[in-house]
């Protein structure tokens, strides 16, 4: 599984870093991106859906899905 | 069940008139009921039709306005003759399109008033801004605000709410929003501002006079700004001969400073700009999160069950912010219209304005499940109580950590207590309990 953050929607409402510290990471700014190529570990599967869940801009999504 | 403050009467349902239910309903247009705003009248007629005559400052939507936007879901975009003309979207998609719509709105104006009393509005960067401007005016901030900056005031934030609790948990009773809620933010802000905190009572004295008064009383509304202005002129003043009152352990460079050395393109800020800003930050920085600490320390007071998981299970806290901050959102915001633009039927003129209710849109149905029921463990919540698009507040991790610890620290010292009195309600803009009384030990 892969997570994606969309610069261009992202707002910087940090929902995702917060819910999932090891998925994402926050520029100078705040805003995020997906940590380590986007690449979600085994185990962190649900916190992934827990950050797409709760981005208030929908920035956040499942790129890839490995099953 | 819906939260409003207890043993209040929730007034006659809105929509009476208009009814909901009858299919294609036209969009309430000018002329249709209400009243003209050109003759504000301190006695404001009750509203008795909200399809077509809301007021956000009426009683009834003050002491709980849940059910009027529950009615006004179910209908076009509401419509009123008050404040010069105005809309009302309550439904989040509707809310959200008008935020996201920076060509058709724009943020010049963000409070309703009862006329607009300035043309052009004084400029509070980066919330009255609009693009292209925005993003710089936003930028300059967004450094000092990062959930990683704003965690090292949390000792501070605790020693506050402990030494605010100290004061009165002998008594075994207080008023949770005057002696606890109100005082936490300020404190915080002041310190980052670098003001001297003993001027608080000042401070929330203009945003009172500023936020509700002011929206009704022009003259109380301009001398609140300019008393503001001024005082940050004073200590801009007094940087600028190397000197300053800020707290000495305060951050280096506090905000009057990171404005005061503010450019953009190699331009300094203009005096304007840098005022504008810095009043913003304190207004934005106080009433905000003093309500939603206060909403929130009210909901685990009505809800001792609520209370007692909270207790038992504090990973949980996080997660039950965000839906203390959906179901209580405390900030609405306006816009003005740019450009004429229809939506949902409702023909939206130049020079009219919309409030943009971000509380209405947290318990629209439609988006959360059970909107009206607070759900501590809420799994899907992409609430709208900071805003949405651009204009995403500043401070939002700033007041995600003052609810956090201010919560946390209460719970701590207090765990059992309940609310003993009535909770009255600011008026207007920023939503939250004003009293709270409470009762513990």
């Amino acid at each position: 599984m892969k997570v994606r953050v969309d610069p261009e929607r992202c707002e910087g409402h940090s929902r995702c870093h917060a819910l999932a510290p090891d998925l994402f990471v926050l520029d100078d700014f705040g805003n995020a991106t997906a940590a380590s190529d986007g690449r979600v570990p085994p185990g962190l599967e649900d916190k992934a859906r827990l950050a797409v869940a709760n981005c208030p801009e929908y920035a956040v999504e499942i790129v890839e899905d490995a099953g | 069940m819906s939260d409003s403050k207890p043993g209040s009467g929730a007034g006659p349902g809105p929509g009476s008139q208009a009814g909901p239910g009858s299919e294609a309903e036209a969009c309430p247009v000018s002329g249709q009921g209400g009243q003209t705003a050109s003759e504000p009248s301190p006695e404001r007629p009750p509203v008795t039709d909200w399809r077509t005559d809301w007021d956000h400052l009426d009683p009834q939507w003050r002491d709980n306005p849940f059910p009027i936007w529950d009615e006004l879901r179910t209908g076009p975009i509401a419509r009123t003759e008050r404040f010069e003309g105005a809309w009302l979207p309550t439904r989040y998609e509707d809310v959200k399109a008008i935020a996201y719509d920076t060509e058709h709105f724009t943020s010049r104006r963000i409070l309703l008033r009862h006329k607009k009393y300035e043309d052009p509005p004084l400029p509070a960067p980066p919330i009255t801004s609009d693009p292209p401007e925005h993003k710089a005016h936003k930028q300059v901030l967004l450094p000092f605000f990062t959930p990683q900056e704003v965690g090292k005031l949390e000792p501070m934030a605790r020693r506050v709410c402990n030494e605010l609790i100290d004061e009165f948990i002998a008594d075994g009773r207080c008023d949770a929003a005057q002696h606890y809620a109100r005082h936490i933010p300020v404190r915080i802000i002041a310190y980052m501002l670098g003001v001297p905190v003993r001027d608080s009572d000042l401070f929330i004295r203009w945003i009172h006079e500023i936020l509700e008064v002011g929206i009704v009383d022009d003259e109380i509304g301009k001398n609140a700004t300019k008393a503001m202005r001024d005082y940050f002129r004073h200590h801009i003043a007094l940087r600028k001969v190397g000197r300053t009152e800020a707290d000495p352990d305060g951050p280096e460079p506090d905000l009057i400073r990171v404005m005061m050395d503010g450019s953009l393109n190699g331009v300094p800020f203009e005096e304007n700009h840098v005022l504008g800003t810095l009043n913003l930050l304190m207004i934005a920085g106080i009433d905000t999160t003093w309500s939603a600490i206060g909403a929130s320390i009210m909901h685990l007071g009505l809800h001792p069950e609520d209370r007692a998981r909270l207790i038992a299970e504090p990973g949980l806290m996080p997660t039950a912010i965000e839906e203390l901050l959906r179901a209580y959102s405390p900030v609405t915001m306006a816009r003005e219209i740019k450009k004429d633009v229809e939506l949902g039927g409702c023909p939206m003129k130049k020079g009219e304005m919309v409030l943009l209710s971000f509380p209405a849109a947290n318990r629209d149905p439609a988006m959360f499940p059970d909107a009206d029921r607070v759900v501590l463990d809420r799994q899907e919540n992409r609430h709208g109580a900071f805003g949405l698009g651009i204009h995403r507040c500043v401070g939002s991790n700033l007041a995600r950590m003052e609810m956090q610890i201010g919560i946390e620290e209460w719970l701590k010292r207090i765990p059992d207590y309940r609310v003993v009195g009535d909770v009255t309600w600011s008026d207007g803009t920023v939503r939250g309990p004003r009293t709270l009384p409470v009762a513990f030990g």
